[in-house]
């Protein structure tokens, strides 16, 4: 067993570091610690940082990938190492959420000989747990971690607060902490029930059905976290500099650069964004078909086409949020607190990072969250025309397609798109809640005192 | 004595937002024909009330006691199609700002004719006719060619004619007048002041005159009403009022209106900045290849010198060029011709020759302050951040963050200002503080010149007292020259020993203040002097 790098792996994990050693070093200003505090003062963001910090933390446990040699599978991560009950097994085909037998009737052969249309039962399951049982063992295991967690949690606060470990759980208990734990807790709580429940479970029956070739929807649902949230992210980071780079240098130098900047973006825009994607993508394809020799394994395959699509993403999004800056950036240029800073003598530069850029910050910020719930919604329009993620790889792009048959045939097969729904709702609601919460924050315009 | 008929009746006025009350219970009445002004700072309910009048107040709003009579009917009891019909017909309404009022994509003399088609049902046709009389009235040259203009061909003072003409379409009895003068320069104020009077006389018009400045009260009102957080302090005959204001506030009202006489010695002393001949154009440029077609000669020949320790102020109208002298000394527009020679420690330096990196030493020595205290601080610094910006970038004061911090302390507190207001962002902040806030951190780095472009005309008259009276405290503390640009006659006295008069890129006339104010020599300096108000002229000259 080694570990193996996927690129977005390394990506991700990249970013994430990034994005820690950025907190290290803001945490260190007093005035950014308030800011945070205050954003996470309210419960709705406090519940939606949560929710997004679960999908974050399934999406990076995704991302953690070895090789097997021993078994021979392949690539696996320890996302599917915990649900290797799933990963491994296969229906034969449909069935519904919690089903004992198949979806439909199959032609059989009976012991006496005689040929009949029968309900197949389902191979992987255990009829003979009581669900109850089963549901009580999950609650209790799910309880019995959240009150490690709380415990744990609640023992860090207290020394930070330097009170003993009842009176802070009082405190939360009460709600006179600064920060809603309370309510940080319970949605924790809620999070860990399901979780546990759903995974209980899962070990007895296929809890949100089967797909047509028999693999299970909870666990196809659980592995498009990852895209999702790679292809939201990713994206981004692919997007921003250039959008930031080009719409803050048009909009500060003008003159020919501006020019030339917006020459590139109107050429850009003009072409439909699908087309531009579904060009470079079919090159790509071919290119990997031509080139077998490059990847050592399907999912490695797979892997260099998200990122290409990542990429191609990337290159066609950046226009609209480039023109909001370049705007943006001529308005406060002619502020006077910027002449101001001329009048200092301060670089360009400077004046770019110190005076613009944390002035248009909440202009990126709303354009990143809204960009991330366009991008997982890209995917899906992507997958649908057939230029999206690898078809092997699991994404709610690739189930809503699957859906499209599935909702069409009688009777409908209705849970691939629900889960596929629930999970996409989830995320990107968390993110606009969250996001909104911040930017009230961080924009002193909308603040009065 | 004769008993003048009442058209407006407010008693007991009161408004609240939530649970916090804005105005306290106000009363007053307009009687026909009569000029009734109501004076005070920002924030004191002036223009609520006036809103109120309307019936316009924003929803969060609440009148919660009171009444409001138009002749014997009360507004407040009125339907909104009820008062639909008031709005315009009976009550009309100027606004301050004449470039917002009116809409952008129509030609003025159809938005006019469009009030005249809705209220009396007019014909287009004698709506045109009617139009271009009122435009004939209120003064506007051509009338009938510039029905057909869009607002944008028309000068401000212009534009506030044509909402006069708006206002006086349906023969209103009330007019309420919303600091209509605010936004003009003086000469086009004292214009349009002027036509108002006029309009009254001929229409026995009466006007609600809301305001904050006390030269504009002399000269209009009949009546005077003091406003002060939601209250009247005082109400009184004009004569009266000025001869005896009763409140101490309406009291120090006046005096921080009234300018200082108080012409100073002027010592020959060196001079620290001297600018010759110089000249900036801007180009215009036009068509798919950006040709230039031609200059806009903002700054045309300007010889002027300042002396150390001592203030010039540079006095002129919206686009004289003013503002463009003092960037371009700053270097932040590129001088097209002439000498900015600067005396740095004993040698002159051309500034226009300078490129950046020769310019940074000197950029410590001049130092500027804006107009609007609102976004000349970065919204997203704190005023700690702001303040050291200056003295890390010229390397000026304590080179570690806490000799810095303490050079910042000492700074606000030299400006009047708390030490631990370092920590707070500038939305915190009043506009005087914000103004006091930019005085500190040009101060930071020791400068010899400070650029004053407008300082104090977004301010209210006591707090604009209180920033001149720091800016003079600060130059006799530091011998520092200031450069004070202004269009605000009244303030030259307190603060300059030189004045300089701009007009259209050049200087019509400069000297000492005294000589200039008392016995002006250019016609362009006499007509901006014969512009201001009585009040201000009469102290100038007195």
């Amino acid at each position: 067993m080694s570990l193996t790098l996927l690129w977005t792996d390394g990506l991700i994990w990249g970013l994430i570091a990034a994005l820690a050693a950025w907190g290290r070093i803001v945490s260190r200003s007093v005035q950014v610690r308030r800011q945070w505090m205050q954003v996470f003062e309210s419960k709705v963001a406090m519940v939606s940082a949560i929710v997004l910090l679960f999908y974050v933390l399934l999406a990076l446990l995704d991302s953690i990938h070895f090789t097997q040699q021993e078994a021979g599978q392949g690539l696996q991560s320890v996302l599917d190492a915990l649900l290797a009950h799933l990963a491994t097994v296969q229906e034969r085909t449909y069935s519904a959420p919690f089903a004992l037998t198949e979806y439909n009737r199959t032609l059989q052969t009976l012991e006496d000989g005689t040929v009949a249309m029968l309900y197949q039962p389902l191979q992987h399951i255990n009829p003979a747990a009581s669900m109850l049982w089963e549901s009580g063992k999950a609650l209790l295991a799910g309880l019995l971690i959240f009150t490690l967690a709380t415990a744990v949690h609640l023992l860090w606060r207290s020394r930070v607060n330097d009170v003993s470990f009842v009176a802070q759980a009082r405190a939360v208990w009460q709600g006179r902490t600064q920060l809603p734990w309370k309510t940080a807790y319970l949605t924790v709580l809620l999070l860990l029930l399901a979780m546990s429940w759903l995974y209980q479970l899962s070990f007895s029956y296929h809890v949100l059905g089967t797909d047509k070739v028999g693999g299970d929807v909870l666990y196809e649902s659980l592995k498009s976290i990852r895209t999702g949230v790679l292809i939201g992210v990713l994206t981004t980071l692919v997007m921003l500099p250039v959008a930031l780079l080009l719409g803050i240098a048009a909009g500060l130098f003008k003159g020919w650069v501006d020019d030339v900047i917006q020459y590139l973006y109107t050429t850009l825009n003009s072409i439909p964004g699908v087309l531009l994607i579904a060009a470079a993508v079919l090159v790509m394809q071919v290119m990997i078909g031509n080139h077998p020799e490059w990847f050592s394994s399907t999912e490695e395959r797979a892997d260099m086409r998200l990122l290409f699509l990542v990429l191609i993403l990337g290159m066609t999004s950046w226009t609209g949020l480039c023109r909001l800056l370049r705007a943006e950036t001529l308005k406060i240029s002619q502020i006077e607190f910027v002449t101001a800073a001329r009048a200092f003598g301060v670089s360009r530069f400077t004046i770019i990072g110190r005076h613009i850029l944390p002035n248009v910050m909440h202009i990126v910020l709303i354009a990143v969250v809204l960009d991330f719930s366009g991008l997982v919604l890209a995917e899906a329009v992507l997958s649908y025309v057939g230029v999206g993620v690898d078809p092997t790889m699991h994404s709610w792009g690739n189930m809503i397609n699957q859906a499209r048959l599935e909702m069409a045939r009688e009777p409908m097969v209705w849970w691939s798109l629900f889960a596929a729904f629930i999970f996409m709702f989830c995320l990107v609601l968390a993110a606009n809640l969250f996001s909104d919460r911040v930017q009230r924050v961080l924009d002193p315009r909308s603040q009065t005192s | 004595m004769q008993v003048i008929p009442q058209v407006l009746q407010v008693e007991n006025l009161q408004i609240q937002v939530g649970e916090t009350p804005l105005l306290k219970g106000i009363s007053f009445e307009v009687r026909k024909g009569e000029i009734f002004a109501l004076v005070g700072e920002s924030g004191s309910g002036k223009s609520l009330t006036s809103l109120a009048i309307m019936r316009l107040l924003p929803e969060a709003l609440r009148i919660s006691g009171g009444r409001i009579n138009l002749h014997e009917q009360s507004l407040l009891t009125l339907t909104e199609q009820q008062m639909q019909a008031v709005r315009g017909k009976q009550v009309a309404m100027i606004f301050q700002e004449p470039m917002t009022s009116l809409n952008p994509v129509m030609k003025v003399g159809d938005q006019v004719a469009e009030v005249l088609r809705v209220h009396l049902r007019l014909s287009s046709k004698a709506a045109r006719a009617k139009v271009v009389a009122l435009f004939e009235e209120v003064g506007i040259p051509d009338a009938a060619n510039r029905y057909d203009w869009y607002p944008h061909q028309l000068s401000g003072g212009q534009k506030q004619r044509v909402m006069i003409a708006m206002a006086l379409a349906c023969e209103p009895e009330l007019l309420i007048a919303d600091e209509p003068t605010t936004a003009l320069d003086v000469t086009i104020q004292a214009q349009v002041l002027q036509l108002l009077k006029q309009i009254r006389e001929q229409r026995g018009l009466s006007i609600l005159f809301i305001t904050h400045d006390m030269g504009v009260v002399h000269e209009m009102a009949d009546r005077v009403a003091v406003m002060r957080q939601g209250e009247i302090v005082e109400q009184a005959d004009k004569a009266h009022f000025f001869s005896h204001p009763q409140h101490p506030y309406t009291q120090k009202l006046l005096a921080d209106a009234v300018p200082e006489r108080r012409y100073r010695q002027i010592e020959e002393t060196a001079a620290l900045l001297e600018v010759n001949d110089l000249k900036v154009h801007f180009p215009i440029k036009k068509g798919l290849f950006q040709r230039t077609v031609g200059y806009v000669k903002a700054v045309d020949g300007v010889t002027l010198e300042i002396p150390r320790g001592q203030t010039l102020a540079l006095v002129g109208e919206s686009g004289s060029g003013k503002s463009t002298i003092g960037q371009a000394i700053l270097k932040l527009v590129n001088a097209t011709g002439g000498k900015v020679s600067y005396r740095a420690d004993g040698v002159e330096v051309d500034l226009t020759r300078l490129n950046e990196k020769q310019m940074r030493p000197l950029r410590r020595k001049v130092q500027v302050i804006f107009q609007d205290p609102f976004s000349a601080l970065n919204p997203r610094m704190t005023i700690g951040e702001i303040i050291r910006e200056g003295m890390t970038s010229l390397k000026v004061g304590p080179k570690d963050r806490a000799g810095q911090d303490g050079r910042i302390e000492e700074l606000l507190m030299q400006v009047g200002l708390l030490p631990e207001h370092k920590y707070r962002y500038p939305h915190e902040f009043s506009g005087g503080q914000r103004q006091r806030i930019g005085i500190a951190r040009a101060l930071a780095v020791e400068p010899e010149l400070i650029i004053c472009d407008e300082p104090t005309s977004a301010l209210d008259v006591s707090v604009r007292a209180q920033v001149l009276a720091l800016l003079e405290s600060l130059q006799q503390q530091y011998q520092m020259s200031y450069l004070f640009i202004t269009h605000d006659l009244s303030i030259i006295p307190a603060i300059a020993h030189r004045v300089a008069v701009m007009q259209k890129g050049r200087i019509v006339e400069q000297g000492a203040v005294e000589a200039i104010m008392r016995r002006p020599q250019h016609p362009y300096t006499q007509q901006l002097l014969a512009s201001a108000p009585q009040l201000v002229r009469d102290a100038l000259a007195g």
